[in-house]
């Protein structure tokens, strides 16, 4: 009997505990979704006013900082797109074939993951400026393209440790050339890796702010105009705007885990 | 046949491999070494940076003002490592180990918050904790307090940032290297009268070492480059070595000295990494 109510308040504290983690996770976001109803119109929107929608309704007049999330979007699906190809072909070709200097290019590929940003971002800072690509959107395409390759050669590789290559060696004997193998059967079997690689791609996209910052010129995205606004106060169009794009983000997600759900039964 | 499947491998792994070295030769290399070269690189009077070689850049990196900076920056790191890993791992493994059916529920909650924007999150926590934020608020309202607290601007709010921008990447690993403990040590050591605490110290936490080791290394090293936490929660009283840098390449405009004080960031994190490859870690595990 004692035994079991020990187990019991082990178990409510464990409970407690993850439930206070996920407070802590999730408070500063309360604050921004509460925030985004708050009837306040005087700097730095801090004091709570009341209730209004109003604010969701003035954030589509905002022009400056609805093109600062269409900026995002544009270079968050360039990038997503180009590094997802450029990542898919290396991550099988680096599985399939030996060659000298493989070690290097792996070698590469840990250096977006493991050095701080800020590092990343000022070399690509001097790199732009040394050659003149001119830094918008191109350049910040360009800088988000490099910090998603190894994210999505990882998850790719991390689908193919269990790829049977003999699957290949049929198409090839069945007299499939090797684009169509390729095309029709690796592609097929390694795609949630390639979906899951492309997904954190996009979403580190959407969300960097370090890079872009050094990297961006006068083209503003969404971190960007944020990290603008801070200085005099978040106004609450921009909690508006995070509302929904956070309600977009768990919307998808939601969607496409349901999706899987389906196909895997 | 079996000629010419091997004379014509070179030609796919070129195709396939080519774009990635170029990419990475061109957006990875060439930058870094780049930099290394600007850090012997002077200014002109006009903050131009002209190539004539100098050591003053690094000579410059031992003012004491600095130094002191990058002290504190890196104990703001290992403190935030310390209580990421502290605070995380009986939570790792609670959800971790759960036999109820939401687990990849629990699991998509650590996610979820990082799907906002980290700055206006970093933000939400400065609106929280000011002088008319929530929590004054509610303590005022319930006669704890008389005046709001002054709670912003310390070091300890800039740790709160770097712990709460940090603490999915010691979630993650650990709760891989949690999932995948045998549950049959764990009841074969009780077996053998263990008790609780000694089956955590000498069975659950050797076994998940890797990922401690891998989470730590995830989180010390992008805390000492997190400027905009320090500079939204930290007022300038937690300067690290990421807001040094950032200040020397944007109003500073001294680009050399930036450039010095990246490659001590270089230096550092490839020496963290060198030793976690020596206790046994996988650069691949801190990948995704």
């Amino acid at each position: 009997m004692k035994r079991q109510t020990i187990k019991k308040t082990e178990k409510t504290a464990g409970i407690l505990y993850c439930l206070l983690i996920y407070l802590f996770l999730f408070l500063p976001i309360a604050v921004i979704v509460v925030n985004s109803f708050n009837a306040t119109t005087t700097k730095p929107y801090l004091s709570w006013k009341g209730f209004t929608l109003d604010w969701y309704v003035k954030l589509m007049d905002n022009t400056p900082l609805l093109q600062s999330f269409g900026n995002t979007i544009i270079i968050a699906t360039a990038s997503t797109l180009l590094a997802t190809c450029i990542g898919t072909l290396a991550a099988v070709g680096m599985y399939k074939y030996k060659f000298k200097g493989k070690s290097i290019i792996d070698g590469l590929l840990y250096i977006p993951v493991v050095i701080p940003e800020i590092v990343l971002g000022i070399s690509l800072l001097t790199l732009f400026s040394k050659t003149n690509i001119p830094r918008g959107m191109l350049s910040l395409i360009l800088a988000h393209v490099t910090f998603s390759i190894p994210f999505v050669i990882f998850n790719i590789r991390a689908r193919l440790a269990g790829y049977d290559n003999s699957i290949e060696e049929a198409s090839i004997d069945l007299g499939a050339n090797r684009r169509q193998t390729f095309f029709r059967i690796t592609l097929p079997v390694l795609a949630p890796g390639v979906a899951g690689g492309a997904l954190l791609a996009f979403t580190l996209s959407l969300d960097d702010v370090i890079i872009s910052y050094f990297t961006n010129g006068q083209t503003k995205t969404f971190p960007l105009k944020v990290m603008e606004s801070i200085k005099s106060g978040v106004s609450p169009d921009i909690n508006a705007l995070s509302t929904l794009i956070l309600i977009g983000t768990i919307f998808l997600v939601v969607l496409s885990q349901r999706s899987n759900m389906k196909k895997n039964k | 046949m079996k000629g010419r499947k091997l004379k014509s491998t070179v030609g796919p792994a070129a195709v396939m491999v080519g774009p990635v070295t170029l990419w990475l030769a061109f957006f990875v290399a060439i930058p870094l070494l780049y930099v290394f070269l600007m850090s012997f690189c002077s200014l002109d009077e006009n903050y131009n940076v002209v190539f004539s070689f100098t050591l003053d850049n690094y000579a410059r990196l031992l003012d004491p003002n600095y130094i002191s900076i990058y002290l504190q920056s890196l104990l703001i790191a290992f403190l935030t490592t310390v209580i990421c890993l502290v605070v995380t791992y009986p939570f790792a493994f609670l959800i971790a180990r759960t036999l109820s059916k939401y687990k990849a529920v629990f699991y998509m909650l650590v996610i979820i918050p990082f799907w906002t924007n980290s700055l206006i999150r970093i933000y939400g926590w400065r609106t929280f904790l000011g002088a008319n934020g929530w929590l004054n608020n509610t303590l005022t309202a319930m006669g704890i307090i008389d005046k709001p607290l002054d709670l912003l601007f310390t070091k300890g709010t800039t740790i709160l940032g770097m712990v709460y921008c940090l603490l999915p990447y010691m979630v993650l690993p650990l709760y891989t290297a949690i999932e995948k403990l045998d549950k049959n040590l764990l009841e074969a050591s009780a077996d053998l009268g263990a008790k609780k605490i000694t089956t955590y110290r000498r069975i659950v936490i050797p076994l998940t070492a890797s990922g401690i080791f891998s989470g730590s290394i995830m989180v010390f090293i992008p805390c000492l480059g997190l400027f905009f936490v320090s500079d939204i929660l930290g007022g300038g009283n937690s300067d690290i070595i990421g807001n040094l840098i950032e200040r020397q390449f944007q109003s500073g405009n001294n680009w050399p000295l930036g450039s010095a004080l990246s490659i001590i960031l270089i230096a550092v994190t490839l020496l963290l990494v060198k030793l976690y490859q020596k206790c046994g870690g996988d650069l691949e595990s801190l990948g995704v």
